[in-house]
């Protein structure tokens, strides 16, 4: 969400403090401010101008010559935006001037003509291209008739406006509404908050006569309210809302366009316009989508619909994806003269449903699936009649054509004072709560130690103790809680199981050893997971587990040997001249007994290895010892050696291994692995030189490992 | 007869004297002392040339003669071997300054020595180490953790399903799920699980669809949030990131925690005046954290109005491109050696 402080202030007092101790005072105690800028860089300088003259550059086709005021004085300015005309209102840069990046706007000359500053575009002023209007995208912004000349274009402009950002956590999507960051503010400031008002004008003429509104989906649509304003005029909004507009991130478009999207900002609450005209019957029908009904939406899109999808109807199509999108039909255009505005209540899971099914996410689906304030779906609607009777020279007709079963009930949670301090660590008084309450604006009832409070509506997330005992927390400070030991009740000793202890007897014994850790992905591709699978593995397995929807076919299975991905580290350190290395891993792989998943596989912790290159290297006596298969028996001897257990290793051929190079492993008669050298075929197709591996059961080490006797040793490594 | 061996004497150390090499020591001990040398010659001429009582003083004198010539041979023989040692020494001389041979060295991964690291400091306050499974079903990745189906929660940690109700765990908190669930509320929880975890990320530099966490869990009779602020979360980053580091806790959500809060600690680099670093605020985000919900605690057979504990839950990849300066996610995984071994010391 980004807040725009200009706006903001329009609703409480924040003078006092600079941008930077307000977002570090919201951050502390409410919601994290992840950014804070410039709406746009500075400019000084630029002034409203009006074009007295435009004429053509004598000596350039694709110039214009113009004669400018700013008041006092005119400038003879060169521009060449295509949309310059005579009579505008303009920004100038006069010389002097200085825009963003630096750039500085001086007397110069062109083809001849003398041109005294420079007539800018928004984004010469600092504003992205993407909250251009788009009348303005590719030439110079033009000002409404009435704007003032000589007007410092930085104000008029609220260039020197401040975004903040707030990370909004799930739970608080109140604080998707100007209004909802206003009570925010104002409990952190402790400032009295300004509501806006919605009061209108309206005709001896209803809305009842126009429309009736029916609901069949009545849970996923509880309430619906249908207004209809005609005599619109479609027009540029003001330019204070622009501003607002573009400081929120939102492109400008038209005055019908953008009053609902500012309703949508300063309330949280989304609307929906349809052109009346288009709208062919007299009836809203809210109600389930059919199994394969289709409705094209705004984006021109044709979507295939179910009966999970809620849509918006004239009692014969659906016009709309409720919650989501408009439909093309009875879209809004510059002919468009009386509109059928929207104001509902959608349930969230359902516009969650559909806007994911046809990855359409908006700032309203987003609105609708966290969750709308009941009390202010009507007031939304209302102030947008308020706006485009004042915006839209239009008539809004008597009456609301109003669906309603909405709960509008505030929560009603219990909190005692002693118990708030008992979770905190606290020792705050009946007071200090009762403050917090105030500061809030929860309206609540007090006996003692005990109170009732009435979470309102527009904090659907407050239901239960500990949600308020959070309030109560943040409003007091994190700050101010103390720093506690906790009591003695639940004195234990910590440690290692003896399977963890193992674990780092393994590691630090085979990094002795001269072996380096990896950890690769768990995750492979289907080729990869079927390689180097240990004899006993194989044999205990039905299937390799795959995801239902990877990401990538490269991270697609999880894997049945750590040595395929292993391998694959080795190819690219090899890439890298690192020719000779020694790895271990030790992690889990998953084995599947079922054809069909439907239980979780079985973990298993295997430990491998991938040995190659030069083993040791004695470069001034000429000495050099590669890696061979001795060299890795070597190295797991002393490793069972050390843990106690007896392995005898037995000439044996695995797929993808030398055939006359690989041993099995036997500990106690039970197959737990394998080593040798690996298939010099295998090895091509990973890059790799002449490679050994090895790959053993830790589990059934573990159960066979005389642990009294590796304890004893435990205990001297660990102390 | 006595003068004649005071002579032999004299003349025997005398070639003793000279004598500089071993051959020469034994020619003397030979000459000498053998059972024709003169010492003896001396002895058996005796019998007829002495009489009855100068022969025990002959005798005797031959025999000190003997043993002052013996000796000196023996001390004579160890002098030369010294100085033929030395010699030998001498020429056996090597270059120190050379190299020596190199013995095959490997190193943990930078993530097990942060994850080791961070266990012991929790083994030290008293925590148990628990692991479980990475492959979770629904229940105890999500809904155990006040994670209902539809929840919009839900969407912060798109996971990898296997079937419906299987998926690659999220996180490691269905491991504190699963023990609570064991222990049915019987007794105190006091544990931190670390392990590997998946979401659906697209790897990049801050981003990796494998990863790993430590979760800590503390359940019992009157646990405070201010234990969580003093007893572990301020203990954990003073040792972990220096004493002179501040914490600060601000609020934040978690299904399974109310309240919820993030804990960030000062910068290092600027000390809280802000920095590049830091993003200008002083502040590093580190840990979430929070008071286990009633709901999670109610789930699992803990009775929310008896118990009531703190959750914490840490990534040791952002730990350690914190405190070793990684600048990207991805090195922990592609198992570059030069990137590995930099670390085998950390
Ligand atoms: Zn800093």
């Amino acid at each position: 969400m980004f807040v725009s402080l200009n706006w903001l202030k329009n609703y409480v007092d924040i003078d006092g403090l600079s941008a930077e101790d307000l977002a570090e005072r919201i951050t502390k105690s409410g919601i994290e401010v992840e950014g804070l800028e410039r709406f746009a860089s500075v400019s000084t300088n630029v002034v409203v101008g009006y074009v007295e003259s435009c004429e053509k550059h004598p000596n350039a086709d694709k110039l214009s010559l113009c004669q400018v005021s700013i008041g006092e004085e005119t400038y003879q300015i060169i521009c060449g935006a295509p949309n310059i005309a005579q009579g505008q209102k303009v920004a100038v840069a006069k010389p002097g001037a200085v825009l963003p990046g630096n750039f500085k706007i001086k007397k110069t000359k062109l083809r001849g003509s003398e041109s005294n500053g420079m007539i800018c575009s928004l984004q010469e002023l600092g504003v992205e291209e993407k909250f251009v209007p788009k009348e303005f995208a590719s030439g110079i912004f033009v000002f409404p008739e009435d704007t003032e000349v000589g007007a410092d274009v930085t104000e008029l402009l609220n260039l020197d406006d401040i975004i903040i950002e707030l990370g909004l956590t799930p739970n608080r999507s109140d604080a998707l509404s100007m209004l909802g960051v206003a009570y925010e503010v104002a409990a952190i400031l402790d400032v009295p908050i300004r509501l806006p008002h919605t009061n209108y004008h309206s005709s001896e003429e209803t809305a009842a006569q126009h429309i009736g509104v029916k609901v069949e989906a009545t849970e996923q649509n509880p309430y619906y309210g249908a207004f209809i304003i005609k005599d619109i005029k479609i027009a540029p909004s003001p330019l204070w809302m622009r501003n607002y507009l573009m400081a929120a991130g939102i492109r400008p478009i038209n005055n019908v366009v953008d009053i609902t999207n500012y309703v949508l900002l300063e309330y949280g609450q989304p609307l929906h316009a349809f052109d009346y005209d288009k709208f062919d019957s007299q009836e809203v029908v809210v109600r389930m989508a059919n199994d394969g009904e289709k409705i094209v939406t705004l984006d021109d899109q044709e979507r295939t619909l179910s009966s999970e999808h809620l849509v918006i109807t004239n009692g014969k199509k659906p016009v709309a994806l409720a919650g989501v999108m408009g439909g093309a039909d009875t879209e809004v255009s510059d002919q468009t003269t009386t509109i059928l505005l929207e104001a509902a209540y959608f349930d969230g899971q359902t516009v969650r449903k559909a806007a994911k099914a046809f990855d359409l996410r908006s700032e309203a689906s987003n609105r609708f699936e966290k969750g709308v304030d009941p009390n202010r779906v009507r007031k939304a609607g209302e102030k947008a009649c308020q706006l485009l009777e004042k915006y839209a020279d239009a008539t809004v007709l008597d009456g609301i054509v109003e669906f309603d079963q909405l709960d509008y009930s505030e929560k009603m949670v219990t909190i005692w004072t002693s118990k708030i301090n008992d979770r905190l660590g606290t020792a705050i008084s009946n007071d200090v709560v009762a403050d917090i309450l105030r500061k809030l604006h929860f309206n609540y009832e007090q006996d003692d130690e005990t109170f009732t409070v009435y979470a309102p509506t527009r904090r659907q997330d407050i239901v239960i103790f500990e949600d308020m005992l959070e309030e109560v927390a943040r409003i007091y400070g994190y700050d101010n809680l103390p720093f506690t030991l906790p009591g003695g009740g639940g004195a234990q000793v910590g440690g290692l199981t003896k399977q963890q202890q193992l674990k780092r007897h393994v590691k630090r014994f085979l990094e002795g050893a001269g072996l380096s850790e990896t950890v690769t992905y768990s995750l492979t591709n289907k080729e990869r997971v079927t390689q180097l699978v240990s004899p006993e593995v194989a044999e205990a397995l039905v299937s390799a587990v795959s995801l239902s929807m990877p990401m990538s076919e490269e991270h697609s299975t999880l894997r049945l040997s750590i040595l395929p991905e292993m391998l694959s580290s080795v190819a690219y350190n090899l890439a890298r001249k690192q020719t000779n290395l020694a790895y271990y891993e030790l992690g889990s792989i998953f084995i599947s007994k079922e054809q069909e998943v439907t239980k979780q596989p079985e973990e298993k912790l295997r430990l491998a290895g991938v040995l190659t290159g030069e083993w040791n290297h004695h470069p001034w006596q000429q000495e050099k010892k590669t890696v061979d298969f001795f060299v890795v028996k070597g190295v797991l001897e002393a490793l069972f050696a050390s843990l106690n257990v007896q392995v005898i290793f037995t000439q044996a051929k695995v797929e993808g291994m030398h055939p006359g190079r690989t041993a099995q492993l036997f500990l106690n008669n039970h197959a737990i692995g394998f080593a040798g050298q690996l298939h010099p075929q295998l090895q091509k197709s990973y890059d790799l030189k002449d490679t050994f591996v090895f790959d053993i059961d830790f589990d059934i080490f573990f159960h066979f490992t005389k642990m009294n006797q590796v304890l004893l040793q435990f205990h001297v490594i660990l102390v | 007869m006595k003068d004649q061996l005071q002579v032999l004497e004299k003349e025997a150390l005398q070639k003793i004297e000279d004598a500089d090499s071993l051959k020469e020591l034994q020619d003397v001990r030979v000459a000498y002392l053998g059972k024709k040398g003169p010492i003896t010659e001396v002895l058996k001429g005796m019998g007829g040339k002495l009489s009855k009582e100068e022969r025990p003083v002959i005798g005797e004198l031959a025999n000190t003669v003997r043993g002052n010539v013996a000796e000196a041979l023996n001390r004579k023989k160890a002098d030369i071997e010294a100085v033929e040692l030395e010699k030998q020494l001498a020429e056996e001389t090597i270059d120190v300054t050379l190299p020596g041979r190199p013995v095959p060295t490997g190193g943990p991964h930078l993530l097990t020595s942060i994850v080791e690291e961070i266990e012991d400091l929790f083994i030290g306050m008293g925590f148990e180490v628990r692991e479980g499974p990475e492959v979770e079903t629904d229940y105890y990745n999500f809904e155990a953790l006040n994670l209902p189906k539809g929840h919009p929660a839900r969407d912060m940690q798109d996971s990898f399903y296997i079937t419906e109700d299987i998926l690659l765990r999220t996180h490691t908190s269905p491991v504190q799920a699963r023990t609570m669930n064991m222990i049915k509320g019987e007794r105190p929880v006091k544990m931190i699980c670390p392990g590997k975890v998946y979401r659906r990320d697209t790897d990049d530099a801050t981003h990796s669809h494998q990863f790993t966490q430590i979760e800590g869990l503390y359940v019992d009779k009157h646990v405070q949030m201010s234990d969580l602020k003093g007893g572990v979360l301020d203990r954990f980053a003073k040792q972990m990131f220096g004493e002179d580091r501040e914490i600060r806790l601000r609020p934040s959500f978690f299904p399974f925690t109310e309240p919820s809060v993030e804990m960030d600690i000062s910068c290092k680099v600027c000390h809280g005046k802000g920095c590049s670093v830091c993003k200008k605020t002083g502040w590093i985000e580190i840990l979430g954290a929070g008071m286990v919900h009633p709901r999670v605690l109610e789930m699992a057979g803990y009775d929310p109005d008896i118990y009531s504990g703190f959750a914490f839950g840490m990534g040791p990849e952002r730990i350690a491109m914190l405190k070793y300066g990684v600048d990207d996610i991805r090195h922990f995984y592609t198992n570059d050696i030069r990137f590995l071994k930099q670390y085998h010391q950390a």
